[in-house]
């Protein structure tokens, strides 16, 4: 009993850091360094979830966590290294808000997740259900970093991270999705991350630049 | 108060005045070995204050009053902060004089007669450093008192000694929220004791340094006095952030005896705390001043986000 106890606090301590992550990410400046985090992050949700499938005993949750730690601690990470290598950018992400700016909206995104949450959390019967709330603060703030990113390759990031905290979301609700869905949605980011990528490609060698504001315009000047 | 109270007391205070310097020299010597250089004694803060306190103290001609007594206030707060934090024992006399908050506020006494000290003389370099030092601490101090809340609504009382006895003696738990709280006070602290991302403590004469900008025109008894401080400081943080986050090995009762015995417990606590401290140091490049708002955004946004969590998940 005493055991249980201190996996689903070791759960809870696995979803902080996941919002944690999810903060380093949003300030984070450079590009290399945005993989590492989103790297950590998976490893997080791998380890939440591995716990949570030990508490409650359901195995397939430990597939879906096998699912994760392949496609988001291994394969998209090399894909991501690979293409940054391509694409030879390193260092630069310019932000449309500055980043104290973007940490404080930040902070009233998590209050807001927090309180949306605490009547859905109620509703659900799973034993990490007071997690959710971080989950959904995690979805929003990788929709925030999607949107203030103006680089193509950030906001790349910041959508696999959304789907990150979609998937704990998931976890922490109602213990995993089905099967069936959890490897269409794996498929389906890696087949979004293979487009994306060409997609990138694409957006350079028509603008000379990975700047996703070239395209708002419609007409050659 | 008893005289075993008094006694206790009086033996933490000298325990910090004595085991600062130490962990300040044994900050640098691991710096240096992480560098590659070869470390300097363990004993060259000690040398150091000898020598300083033996050597004639020059003041300059148009200082104030002020300029000479700063260096003694700000000694004395860093002194009587040191007795507040319990480094030893959770059981002191003087613990109940003073909370966190009051305990920040100590802090903040020191600075501001530093900065007035060192805009006092007129030098450029000082109304520099002066400036620096309060963008700092202006951003730092409510990012540490949100750190220290965190702390407290776990325990229910701003009072560190409480705080402590209670995360020491109730059973083992995880608290997410701590764990934020101290990647917070990490920052924090780096920052409010001139270490490297923020400020370079082993330089001289450099545009870029803030604390040795504010200190230059000390000399002599005034500048050991300083040195001595800001070894204090970085030792009543240590104590702060060891014994938030793993509150074990401190003496129940205030008696000397088993403050004798938590002493090799702090030690060690210290000797690993200031090691990690010298890697952090030597892994870290000095960040543009510009960015420091940015660093300490984040430490008073992860502090914040701490508290949250812990509303969340309790």
């Amino acid at each position: 009993m005493m055991m249980q106890a201190y996996l689903i606090q070791s759960v809870n301590l696995f979803a902080s850091a996941l919002l944690l992550l999810s903060f380093a990410m949003l300030s984070q400046r450079r590009i290399l360094s945005l993989i590492h985090l989103f790297t950590l992050q998976g490893a997080a949700l791998v380890a939440a979830t591995v716990v949570v499938a030990y508490v409650t005993n359901q195995h397939h949750l430990y597939y879906s966590a096998a699912i994760t730690l392949v496609t988001k601690v291994i394969v998209i990470p090399i894909l991501l290294h690979r293409l940054i290598d391509r694409l030879n950018v390193k260092w630069d992400v310019e932000t449309l808000i500055n980043i104290p700016t973007t940490m404080l909206l930040g902070i009233l995104l998590v209050v807001f997740a927090f309180n949306l949450a605490l009547p859905i959390a109620k509703l659900s019967s799973s034993i990490v259900h007071s997690t959710l709330g971080i989950a959904l603060a995690c979805v929003l703030l990788s929709f925030m970093m999607m949107i203030t990113r103006a680089k193509a390759v950030p906001q790349v990031i910041g959508f696999l991270s959304m789907e990150n905290g979609l998937f704990f979301a998931a976890t922490a609700a109602t213990y995993g999705m089905p099967m069936v869905v959890e490897f269409g949605i794996a498929f389906d980011v890696l087949v979004g991350m293979f487009i994306l990528g060409v997609f990138m490609f694409q957006i350079r060698e028509q603008f000379d630049s990975l700047d996703i504001r070239h395209l708002e315009k419609l007409k050659e000047d | 108060m008893s005289w075993s109270g008094v006694f206790s007391q009086l033996l933490e205070i000298v325990a910090a005045l004595l085991l600062a310097p130490l962990l300040t020299g044994w900050v640098n010597q691991c710096r240096a070995w992480l560098q590659n250089k070869s470390a300097p004694s363990l004993l060259l803060q000690y040398q150091m204050l000898r020598k300083l306190f033996h050597k004639e103290s020059v003041v300059a001609e148009h200082a104030s009053p002020l300029f000479r007594i700063a260096p003694y206030i700000v000694f004395g707060c860093m002194a009587l902060a040191s007795g507040i934090i319990p480094t030893l024992s959770i059981d002191l006399p003087l613990s109940p004089a003073a909370d966190a908050i009051a305990l920040v506020g100590l802090f903040a006494f020191a600075r501001v007669f530093i900065s007035l000290a060192a805009m006092d003389i007129g030098t450029a370099f000082g109304s520099l450093g002066a400036r620096r030092e309060m963008l700092i601490g202006f951003l730092a101090e409510p990012a540490l008192l949100m750190v220290l809340f965190s702390a407290s609504l776990i325990t229910q009382s701003t009072s560190l000694t409480s705080v402590i006895e209670t995360l020491a003696h109730r059973e083992f738990v995880i608290y997410p929220s701590l764990a934020f709280a101290g990647v917070a006070f990490t920052l924090v602290s780096l920052a409010e004791n001139a270490r490297v991302p923020v400020d370079n403590p082993s330089t001289h004469l450099e545009l870029t340094m803030i604390h040795e900008a504010m200190i230059l025109e000390y000399s002599g008894r005034h500048l050991a006095l300083i040195e001595w401080a800001a070894s204090l400081k970085l030792f009543a943080y240590s104590c702060i952030g060891l014994t938030l986050f793993f509150p074990w090995g401190l003496a129940e009762v205030g008696s000397p005896g088993e403050m004798i015995l938590a002493l090799p417990v702090l030690v060690l606590k210290l000797a690993i705390g200031g090691a990690l401290l010298a890697l952090i140091e030597a892994v870290s490049a000095k960040m543009r001043i510009f960015r420091v708002p940015e660093f300490l955004a984040t430490a008073f946004m992860l502090a914040v986000i701490g508290m949250l969590v812990h509303f969340l998940l309790g």
